[in-house]
């Protein structure tokens, strides 16, 4: 009786509404909604606090830049209506387009950029070196703000254009006065997506609604720059721990794009009816071989140098990405396809040269000193490169200490500067989006200021010179000439190395979903669902 | 009896204090670093650094497990160091799913145990009853993770029975509920179905050897009534006392099941907070299963004295 | 006179246990379960023992270039010693190229020392403690509530918390799973010493002034023989699968080691396209676990039909 009642309330409600959805004509075909697997869960709804890249994610879904990449690593404003600069290229004035309102409805003002500059500035590396530079910051009117520097700065608009973490996202004056070492628990943003705090469900699925307020830019989207127009209702993020869940998921039609599936599972979507695998950021991914300078055997160069001829980037890329068609030999430190692209002293990285290896080991008097090699196992993209590294150093004569951890193990232990046997460690491999390792400044890996430096703590004065002097100077060309000598050095006193270049293809419903474009992060605005 | 109920909840406060302070320990005495996981991927040293000091993670540690225990005592679970959420918040959202799995895996588990228990029983040393012992030993030997693998390739992509993962609410509907929970709780069970299975066979056959047992059938009562009325009353509360011990099972199985069909429980919580060092977050949820843990075990206790007229508290 | 006693309740209790022996042998050779168990397992031990001289290559040994192979793959392969040969890869190769066969029997000697020394350790301290506890009345309730605390943690999430959090390696994991299997042993000798403490024969031997070690190990300790090894079985069974779910949620023994529970989690990504790296280890798994479990039914039924009773 009870569902026969509720049968009958379920058709009244039914008849009640065909009339209305008549009127309203197409407008209101029902509300669409777009089913994501992303790489990892979201966590932390604070981008500024956290360079994790699931946060940058969803700080391109709630919040707007005031400057943005696009596909060519170009410079172009967002937020910004335009801009201009003082002859003395000491003032930078921003004008804030038209248009612009948080999520709560209130106008973005230029006190909410400054505030949102400052706390950005504090956390990030690019934004440090930017406030070295910056005397002041000050609005001039609700719309207009200056920049005051010291002396000239080639990178300001690049710095606040950074496409990934951490990105320069502008938040309310309320939000962006929080300390800079507090998370944010106010999601207001002005973005093209409103987070929805009260639908999200930890480790289970993030929900955005789309902001109908947004004003987008007039130009077409690429990358984080042009008109962000968003064509669903809302974007559910859902978390599949499992790939070949995710992979079946999205078979089945259950959810309707992927963000990352392994290159190893597209043989299983190649044979799906309405499914589309593409390579979606087309500067990809390079993966890192650090080692740590602190200690014995790689405190020295040679043995440094050793390693680096030990190692090629092949034997890493077969190993995890397998397929060819989604990886790419590439000298380029800074990323083959961009401007500051160069193959100069990469010599050594590019193929795994064993007698060099051992006769530099043999130069440098290497007395077998264990060399603990941390391997992630729960990333997949990460998992196999630790074995292969091993492989190679011990080929080389290395004393090899291959230990296996998960990837928060990781990244917990190699920020002890321990001795390997107290704790520490000896060399780690990771990746990095390739939008993080554009130039010099950007890539953390070429920090060499010794004790403060990024995780492996390279000490090189010279190598610090040539930063800065890249950091100063504003000319393209020179910079370029500045970076060779960067990539140089770098390999030289091996920092560390590129060890290759991988694709990573999203995958999803082709049947239903349409114009997914592409860039360093996952982008949900432009496409359309059926 | 309610004097026994309330000694023992008092009994157990011990143990879940024991329960406390050796989580506590295991988590600050063991290395890894929640600062390191939450400054992200290209986290700096210094970034590390700051987040440490604001987690209070550089107090000593007994100062930390005052505080964490003073706030335990006021019901407080403190914050997740990752979603800025109070614990007792996640948890909330999570139980959902777990009992949601845990009772259709109890029900089909009662629905197919028992039965084949007593089957097995009746027809002791038939190959009817060498199938149910064989079948028991062999559900106990494939790892649950296997066993949903093979269900998910055979009834989901297969067949497409079933769907591939996945959780639904009650409240999107009965059917999305029931379809979505099918392949989890059948992996689930088998292996409590072999336990169940082997101690309802086991009981039955004890007391159908009993004086009294003979007498009704000589009084001429059916075979099925004895089994029902007599045999089988007797044999709960072995029967019962062993799917109390199953709860420990349970909840093991509910980890890794939960990570195989993808579903949103306090397994899969778990899983994540270790993994990401989410200290307030694991406390809790150890605590929390302990809780569950005793608390089951106090009402199989008390359901003895509704099975079994001669046990009085 | 307190000689002369002793020898009397030893040897009522000697000689009661030699004539138990004689039949002991008999009765397990008759039961089929302890026969098929044994032989599987025996079979498994020799494989294991046998690995380095049945067709394997080094497991460890990576080949990007040959990842990824279905069973049956077959390549020209140059040695350590600078040899050529046809190599096949009789059950396929993983992700790095490794050679499947060879993981899979070298895997078998970890699984198999997990399974036995988690057995060991773990009968061996809770023996300690239950026997000792079940003496020492003021020290049993401390040690019982302690005990009550840990079993009251799902033993599953206390090994993943430990392993996780601790560096992975072979003895981390073992100490992971003997730990929440500790209080089972324990509960079960307290329970035997408790109902042996009341039996005339050893209130015969307290009364005539026998030192407290003794008693526990002449009296006690013999009777608490037969259930623990059964109990030993079912943990050993147990333990094996345990280190297979924790390699499966990442948490188990480094990949350099294989085991059967790490092959299988290293495969899990690939099991469609490549469901070898799942379905051999597996099997060997479920094959060695049903043995122990076999064994372990059959001894119960032979060494002791009380705890039938019980479980």
């Amino acid at each position: 009786m009870n569902w026969g009642r509720k049968i009958a309330q379920g058709a009244m409600a039914a008849a009640l509404a065909a009339p209305m959805m008549a009127g309203l004509g197409t407008a209101a075909s029902a509300e669409t909604t777009l089913r994501v697997v992303m790489h990892s869960d979201l966590k932390i709804v604070d981008p500024i606090w956290t360079t994790a890249y699931m946060s940058r994610n969803y700080g391109y879904m709630v919040y707007d830049t005031l400057f943005a990449m696009d596909e060519n690593t170009n410079i172009h404003p967002q937020m910004v209506d335009s801009y201009t600069v003082s002859d003395d290229k000491k003032t930078y004035t921003f004008t804030l387009r038209d248009g612009l309102a948080w999520h709560d409805g209130a106008p973005v003002t230029s006190e909410d950029c400054i505030a949102s500059i400052k706390r950005w500035a504090k956390k990030d590396g690019m934004g440090q070196k930017l406030m070295e530079f910056v005397k002041e910051m000050k609005a001039v009117d609700a719309k207009t703000f200056q920049m005051v520097l010291n002396e000239p700065y080639g990178l300001v608009t690049t710095s606040l254009a950074k496409p990934s973490s951490n990105v320069p996202f502008m938040m309310p004056k309320r939000v962006a006065d929080t300390s800079a070492d507090e998370q944010i628990t106010d999601y207001t943003g002005s973005g093209p997506f409103i987070f929805k705090a009260d639908e999200w469900r930890p480790g289970d699925v993030a929900v955005f609604a789309k902001n109908t307020a947004y004003v987008p830019r007039k130009e077409p989207a690429s990358w984080g720059s042009g008109g962000k127009v968003v064509n669903v209702d809302r974007v559910e993020w859902i978390s599949i721990k499992d790939h070949q869940t995710a992979v079946n998921a999205l078979i089945e039609g259950e959810v309707d794009y992927l963000e990352s599936p392994p290159t190893d599972l597209l043989p299983l979507m190649e044979g799906a009816e309405g499914v589309t695998a593409k390579i979606l950021n087309p500067l990809g991914n390079q993966f890192m071989f650090r080692l740590n300078h602190l200690h014995p055997p790689f405190d020295n160069v040679k043995i440094r140098r050793a390693a680096l001829a030990a190692i090629d980037q092949i034997g890493f890329l077969q190993a995890v990405i397998g397929n060819p068609d989604y990886y790419k030999e590439c000298p380029a430190m800074f990323v083959c396809g961009t401007s500051l692209a160069t193959d100069k002293g990469a010599e050594i990285i590019m193929k795994s040269d064993i007698p060099l290896a051992k006769k530099l080991l043999a130069e440098a008097g290497y007395d077998g000193t264990p060399v603990v090699v941390m391997q992630s196992t729960d990333v997949d993209v990460l998992n196999n490169l630790g074995p292969v590294a091993a492989d190679k150093l011990k080929r080389a004569g290395f004393n090899v200490d291959l230990q296996a951890m998960d990837w928060q193990t990781l990244v917990s232990r190699r920020s002890k500067k321990e001795k390997p046997a107290d704790g520490g460690w000896n060399v780690f491999m990771t990746s990095w989006t390739a939008a993080d390792i554009l130039n010099p400044i950007m890539a953390a890996g070429f920090r060499a200021n010794c004790g403060d430096a990024w995780f492996g703590w390279p000490c090189d004065a010279e190598m610090e010179k040539l930063r800065d002097r890249f950091a100063r100077e504003t000319n393209p060309d020179e910079q370029k000439l500045i970076a060779v000598d960067i990539q140089v050095r770098a390999l030289e006193i091996a920092t560390h190395a590129n060890a290759g270049q991988w694709y990573g293809p999203s995958a999803w419903r082709s049947d239903r979903v349409s114009d997914v474009i592409g860039g360093p992060m996952p982008i949900f605005w432009n496409l359309s669902k059926k | 009896m309610f004097g026994f109920i309330v000694n023992r909840l008092i009994a157990t406060i011990p143990v879940l204090g024991m329960v406390a302070i050796f989580v506590f320990l295991m988590l600050r005495l063991t290395p890894g670093d929640p600062a390191a996981v939450l400054a992200g991927d290209n986290g700096t040293p210094q970034q590390i650094a700051e987040i440490r000091e604001a987690l209070g993670l550089n107090e000593p540690i007994p100062v930390q497990l005052g505080i964490w225990f003073s706030n335990l005592l006021q019901g407080d679970f403190g914050q997740s160091y990752f979603f800025k959420k109070d614990v007792t918040e996640l948890i909330l959202l999570r139980v959902g799913p777990t009992v949601a799995l845990a009772t259709t895996t109890l029900i089909i588990t009662i629905i197919v145990a028992i039965p084949l228990g007593i089957i097995a029983a009746y027809l002791h040393g038939t190959w009817i009853d060498r199938g149910v012992m064989a079948f028991s030993v062999a559900g106990f030997s494939i790892p649950v993770f296997v066993l949903g693998y093979i269900l998910v390739y055979l009834f989901a992509l297969e067949i497409k029975l079933f769907p591939v993962q996945g959780y639904k609410p009650l409240a999107d509907g009965f059917w999305p509920f029931i379809h979505h929970l099918v392949l989890p709780s059948i992996t689930l069970s088998v292996i409590y179905i072999a336990l169940i299975a082997r101690i309802t066979r086991a009981s039955v056959l004890e007391i159908l050897n009993e004086d009294y047992i003979r007498t009704a059938y000589a009084k001429g009562l059916k075979p099925t009534k004895v089994l029902m009325k007599h045999a089988l009353r007797n044999a709960a509360v072995p029967i019962v006392t062993v799917i109390g011990i199953g709860i420990a099972l349970l909840i093991g199985g509910v980890v890794v099941t939960e990570s195989v069909f993808n579903i949103p429980g306090l397994g899969r919580l778990t899983v994540d907070a270790v993994l990401g060092r989410d200290y307030p977050t694991i406390q809790a949820v150890i605590i929390v299963f302990s809780f569950v843990y005793v608390l089951i075990n106090l009402l199989i206790d008390l359901s003895y004295s509704l099975l079994d007229p001669r046990i009085r508290y | 006179m307190t000689e002369s006693t002793h020898n009397l309740v030893d040897s009522a209790a000697s000689a009661d246990a030699s004539a138990r022996k004689a039949t002991l042998w008999q009765q397990l050779l008759r039961n089929p379960s302890v026969l098929i168990g044994a032989s599987i397992l025996a079979l498994m031990v020799m494989m294991s023992l046998l690995a380095p001289v049945l067709g394997t290559m080094d497991p460890s040994e990576i080949n990007p270039a040959w990842r990824n192979k279905h069973p049956g793959f077959e390549h020209l392969k140059t040695f350590a010693d600078g040899s050529e040969a046809q190599w096949s890869y009789r059950l396929g190769t993983d992700t790095l190229g490794r050679d499947t066969y060879s993981r899979v029997i070298y895997g078998a000697q970890v699984s198999l020392a997990v399974g036995l020394i988690v057995a060991v350790l773990s009968i061996a301290i809770g023996l300690t403690i239950g026997l000792v506890s079940g003496y020492i009345r003021w020290l049993d309730a401390i040690v019982m509530r302690v005990m009550d605390g840990l079993m009251a943690i799902p033993g599953i999430l206390l090994a993943i918390a430990l392993v996780s959090l601790s560096s992975a390696g072979l003895g981390t994991v073992i100490l992971a799973i003997t730990i929440p299997e500790i209080p089972r042993v324990v509960r079960l000798v307290r329970a035997i010493v408790l109902s042996i403490r009341e039996e005339p024969y050893v209130e015969a031997a307290i009364s005539v002034g026998t030192s407290l070690p003794l008693i526990l190990i002449r009296h006690v300790l013999p009777n608490t023989i037969a259930p623990l090894i059964v109990q030993g079985t079912y943990i050993c069974a147990s333990a094996i699968l345990v280190e297979a779910i924790l390699s499966f949620l990442g948490v188990g023994i480094p990949p350099e080691i294989p085991t059967w529970g790490n092959i299988m989690a290293e495969g899990r990504v690939l099991f469609r396209l490549f469901p070898h790296n799942i379905l051999y280890p597996g099997i060997f798994l479920a094959i060695t676990v049903l043995a122990v479990n076999m064994l372990g039914d059959g001894l119960r039924d032979t060494l002791d039909p009380r705890m039938r009773e019980r479980i």
